[in-house]
């Protein structure tokens, strides 16, 4: 994948305009620059950048859709998860089926996306097993069904087909998706908290992702709306802002305290913004965190309700991670559970809060399941969500039926429960191991600090970098943190997303890697980085 | 007291004036209805298998294989599968990084889109790039991404026919752009006169707009229409003379009723056209695996397929896909089947190409029994149904209806629709959810049910109907000035 134009476009735009060549001075976004300029704005027949990268049909400016009058939107939004390093990965991994030779290393190992069945990952059998039955249906008629899945599997096969209408799998659905669905979930997230949740609050989409836009959509009218989103952060959140005309206004997460969420932070900014004329909506916390991996405390997450309720802000919050925990001194509470139990209802509180498939222990990326339980919207609100939902009819019905299993799995008694059970743990302890064994492995390199991965799939170690490796990237017109991750794959074939990509405190350089690699091949991993990370602060080193 | 968060006073404009009337008000009230234990038969939306239309069968065993690939291990495999089915299902698993539950190349599996292309090319007669198509959760979710793309604010106009399929109106409406109407011809089978363009672009461009992009339905949502070569070549050489990209709307393309006018694809026309149009025009063209002879609304899966866009736009579009991650991977796989199904020699061959014919034959009966249905009418008049899965009869609703109407707040084609819904338990929607000409309106229903109930299903709304116009053309309403 090429390098996507970076959200300081419009600055490279008017810049671009005033010089006859590009002689980007500002580190912080170099590293994102694409390989060609800058487009000329659309009143000029003349590239104003003396680049001849771009072809023929990039400069005519007869086509009604060229990159300089399309919405400008697009081009400011970015997603660094799926960017330049990802490319360069796939070109070697192409390569590398022919010129094994040419390289310090076998394979590509992908740790820059949280996606765990494409390293390995086994899908849970009970899950697999009803989507199958759902399928194809006829299976259910057929004796010899019984022989090849678990009859526990088979009996919610049926269930759930009872509640679809005519057992059509195929068939739109309500646009919040299937009703007795919905009502397993609800009765799910009230097994989870301990407090009621009702089906009608439930939108179900093809992953979480649909769902933040869907409510960014709704509460952005123009950039002077914004958005307190954490940094460091999943860019999701950044693009979809962008994408939809918003302001993001930061706050920073502290590292020094494991990445802790300061209220005093969250006010500082907040006036900040509304200094400037910006009506704050909303306040995204990702819980447990992206890239960060921290799991909040109980009354860190009342503080943030309170926070919330006071200013008058819808909570957003991310909680696809929910299911990944790994230190046994935290746990995961729902900020809906932490609202209820301090005593706020749907009048005090406007919350949001996703869920998805895509992680937890079923790691099921592919199939775009998820929904958003959304509580303390009046009618007339919820109506216009409804709407929204409405207008892409329904959200993929297999993807549907997944979120209800995730939500309610099998139970004591069930004759698939302790094989889930064993699959389930068996995940979530290995992520656990690795979890450690990759942060223990990151805090022995030379200046390299590495909070922990409390949940969540990744890590996110700050590198310290000398001077002269600082002076090497802008040499090469990138930024440092993304210097190192280049070098980094070209030496080990280990494919990593830089911080920049999720925002840091400026002057801090971060990458983060997954912890999803089989278990089997950490210990080569945390080798052939070891090695490199020596090699390069030998080279480096002031 | 704490400061309301939100409320709808605040909310974005856009939404609140957006509308989506193929789930509004008419299917609300038929919900509630069948709640309260009414019989209802929904035909406001194209969605076959909620009215008993079967899914095909190879499809779903592959996919079913594709869910539980522990089964593809199992000794016994063969005796719920055949084996075909378990080949393409080994297939499509090898075409992923980790089955159904990777995240796919933002753009859909590359194995995929190679075979969307060998589909597009065996159609049409000439090449098409994979990398430049794009698989997406349904068409719609597509249909937004390039929209999103061409409008940058209420400035830009989007051609957009009348009647349409709300999903355009609503998408530009969300998107802030304006939409520019150009009229259909209902005196000429809905037809596509160029003049009714020119006009609409005219008008706009006085407004100060800049027209950008131009949609065509083909064959039409709601109206059926089938666009001849002719035209197509017509409105290829307008979009190039008047630089407006070409949006064309081919999710119908297996739904064809009549002989005189097949499908052509808009890609195909364009191509025979040779330079400079062929190199000229922009075209995204959409297809689908919800319509056709599948009907698989419920899997979400659709593509696009981009042609003269330059490769920095591809990029940027392919960046806002990324953002997204990646369209289902089941879907996709349905994808690559629908546009590779079994061949002749195949063993599931015969079984399919059985219930597709099944499938289609039954659609073209069905557009003819309710097309005629609907003309034996009084008051009501009904183009013949030359594609897709609707009907979209005009119905001349008297003086003393429209008061009525007015009288009860509602819009006149609202009200005939709901008393219909109240009195037949036949859901439809308003033809004002659709657009059309002013003081004209229309109804659009599905084709979709199942063929033994149609009779019933149209003397029904034939009883209603003609005792509804019997009423209100009793009533006072003719004005003597």
């Amino acid at each position: 994948m090429r390098r996507f134009v970076i959200g300081q476009a419009k600055n490279l735009i008017d810049q671009s305009r005033r010089r006859q060549h590009h002689h980007l001075k500002n580190l912080s976004f170099l590293s994102l620059l694409p390989p060609f300029s800058a487009p000329s704005d659309s009143s000029s027949r003349h590239l104003s950048s003396s680049s001849s990268e771009m072809s023929a049909s990039d400069s005519s400016s007869s086509l009604p859709v060229t990159l300089d009058s399309i919405n400008p939107k697009v081009i400011k939004c970015e997603y660094a998860v799926r960017g330049e390093i990802v490319n360069i990965a796939q070109r070697l991994q192409e390569d590398l089926k022919t010129n094994k030779d040419a390289y310090p290393f076998d394979e590509i190992i992908y740790c820059n996306i949280g996606n765990p069945q494409s390293l390995g990952q086994q899908p849970i059998t009970f899950f697999r097993e009803v989507l199958a039955l759902c399928s194809h249906t006829a299976l259910l008629d057929e004796s010899a069904t019984h022989g090849l899945f678990s009859s526990d599997s088979i009996e919610r096969a049926w269930k759930i087909l009872d509640q679809i209408p005519g057992k059509a799998t195929g068939a739109y659905s309500h646009s919040q998706g299937i009703k007795g669905l919905r009502d397993a979930i609800a009765a799910g997230i009230e097994a989870r908290d301990g407090f009621p949740a009702d089906p009608n609050d439930i939108f179900m989409t093809d992953g979480a992702s649909p769902g933040v836009h869907m409510m960014m959509q709704l509460l952005i009218t123009s950039e002077k709306d914004g958005i307190l989103c954490p940094i460091p952060q999943y860019p999701l959140y950044s693009a979809s802002i962008a994408l939809h005309g918003g302001t993001l206004v930061p706050y920073y997460l502290d590292e020094a305290s494991g990445w802790g969420l300061e209220i005093s932070e969250l006010k500082k900014q907040l006036e900040d913004a509304r200094s400037k004329g910006i009506t704050v909506r909303a306040l995204a916390v990702i819980n447990p965190g992206n890239p960060t991996g921290q799991v909040l405390a109980e009354d860190n997450q009342r503080d943030i309700v309170n926070f919330c309720k006071q200013e008058g802000l819808v909570l957003l919050a991310d909680e696809v991670y929910q299911e990944n925990v790994y230190v046994p001194d935290k746990k995961f509470h729902s900020f809906k559970k932490v609202a209820r139990s301090m005593g706020y209802g749907e009048k005090d509180l406007a919350l949001v809060s996703f869920q998805s498939v895509s992680k937890g222990y079923y790691g099921e990326c592919g199939k775009r399941g998820g929904y958003m339980e959304v509580t303390g919207f009046t009618s007339d609100v919820r109506e216009q969500i409804y709407k929204m939902a409405s207008v892409n009819l329904c959200s993929n019905i297999s993807g549907q039926i997944l979120a209800s299993l995730i939500m309610s799995p099998p139970k004591p008694g069930d004759d698939s429960y302790e094989s889930y059970t064993a699959e389930k743990d068996g995940i979530l302890s290995s992520l656990a191991r690795r979890a450690k064994t990759l942060e223990e492995a990151l805090n022995k390199l030379e200046g390299v600090t590495c909070n922990r991965a409390e949940g969540a799939m990744y890590l996110f170690p700050c590198l310290h970098l000398p001077q002269k490796a600082i002076a090497a990237a802008e040499a090469e017109k990138t930024a440092p943190d993304n210097f190192y991750c280049k070098r980094l794959l070209k030496a080990t074939g280990i494919v990593v997303v830089p911080g920049s990509g999720f925002r840091q405190v400026p002057g801090t350089w971060h990458f983060r890697c997954t912890i999803l690699p089989q278990e089997d091949k950490i210990p080569a991993i945390v080798d052939r980085l070891t090695a490199f990370h020596e090699s390069f602060m030998d080279e480096f080193r002031d | 007291m704490a400061i309301k968060a939100l409320d709808y006073d605040t909310l974005n404009e856009n939404v609140k004036k957006c509308q989506y009337a193929v789930r509004g008000e008419l299917y609300l009230r038929a919900s509630e209805l069948q709640k309260e234990g009414k019989k209802i038969i929904f035909t406001n939306v194209g969605n076959p298998h909620a009215l008993g239309q079967k899914p095909l069968t190879f499809p779903r065993q592959v996919v079913a294989l594709c869910q539980a690939p522990f089964l593809l291990d199992d000794p016994n495999v063969g005796m719920l599968f055949p084996a075909d089915a378990i080949a393409r299902a080994k297939h499509y698993l090898s075409l992923t990084s980790g089955g159904l539950g990777a995240y796919s190349d933002s753009r859909g599996l590359p194995g995929v889109r190679k075979e969307v292309a060998e589909f597009i090319q065996r159609r049409d007669g000439y090449p098409s790039d994979p990398e430049l198509i794009f698989l997406t959760d349904g068409a719609s979710k597509g249909v937004m991404q390039i929209l999103n793309c061409v409008i940058r604010g209420d400035g830009d106009g989007i051609l957009v026919p009348v009647p349409q399929y709300p999903l355009y109106s609503a998408t530009i409406s969300l998107l802030g752009g304006t939409l520019v109407p150009y009229y259909l011809d209902e005196s000429e089978n809905w037809g596509l006169d160029v003049n009714n363009l020119r006009q609409s672009v005219a008008q706009a461009r006085s407004q100060g707009i800049t027209v950008r992009a131009m949609v065509i339905i083909n064959p039409g949502n709601p109206t059926g229409q089938c666009l001849s070569e002719a035209n197509l070549r017509e409105i290829l050489k307008y979009c190039y003379n008047e630089k407006l990209v070409l949006l064309g709307d081919e999710v119908y393309q297996q739904n064809i009723y009549q002989d005189e006018r097949p499908f052509i694809s808009s890609k195909k026309v364009l191509m025979d056209m040779g330079s400079p149009f062929s190199n000229g025009v922009q075209l995204v063209s959409f297809h689908t695996v919800s319509k056709g002879y599948w009907g698989e609304c419920g899997q979400r899966g659709g593509y696009f397929e981009m042609t003269n866009l330059p490769p920095r736009v591809v990029e940027e579009i392919y960046k806002v896909a990324s953002i997204a991650l990646s369209p289902n991977v089941s879907a996709q796989i349905f994808m690559g089947l629908m546009v590779s199904p079994p061949k002749p020699g195949d063993i599931s061959y015969d079984q399919f190409a059985r219930e597709s014919k099944g499938i289609l034959e039954s659609l073209r009966r069905r557009a003819r029994i309710m097309t005629d249905g609907f003309n034996s009418c009084k008051n009501v008049v009904c183009n013949f149904t030359e594609g897709a899965m609707y009907s979209f009869p005009q119905i001349r609703l008297p003086p003393g209806a429209i008061q009525a109407a007015k009288q009860a707040g509602k819009v006149p084609d609202v009200f005939y629709c709901l008393k219909l819904l109240e009195a037949t338990g036949i859901s439809t929607v308003p033809g004002s959810g659709f657009g059309q000409k002013e003081g004209v309106f229309h109804l659009r229903t599905t084709i979709l049910p199942a063929e033994e109930e149609m009779p019933e299903i149209m003397d029904s709304f034939k009883k209603f109907n003609d005792e509804f116009m019997s009423q209100y053309d009793n009533n006072v309403g003719y004005s003597r000035m």
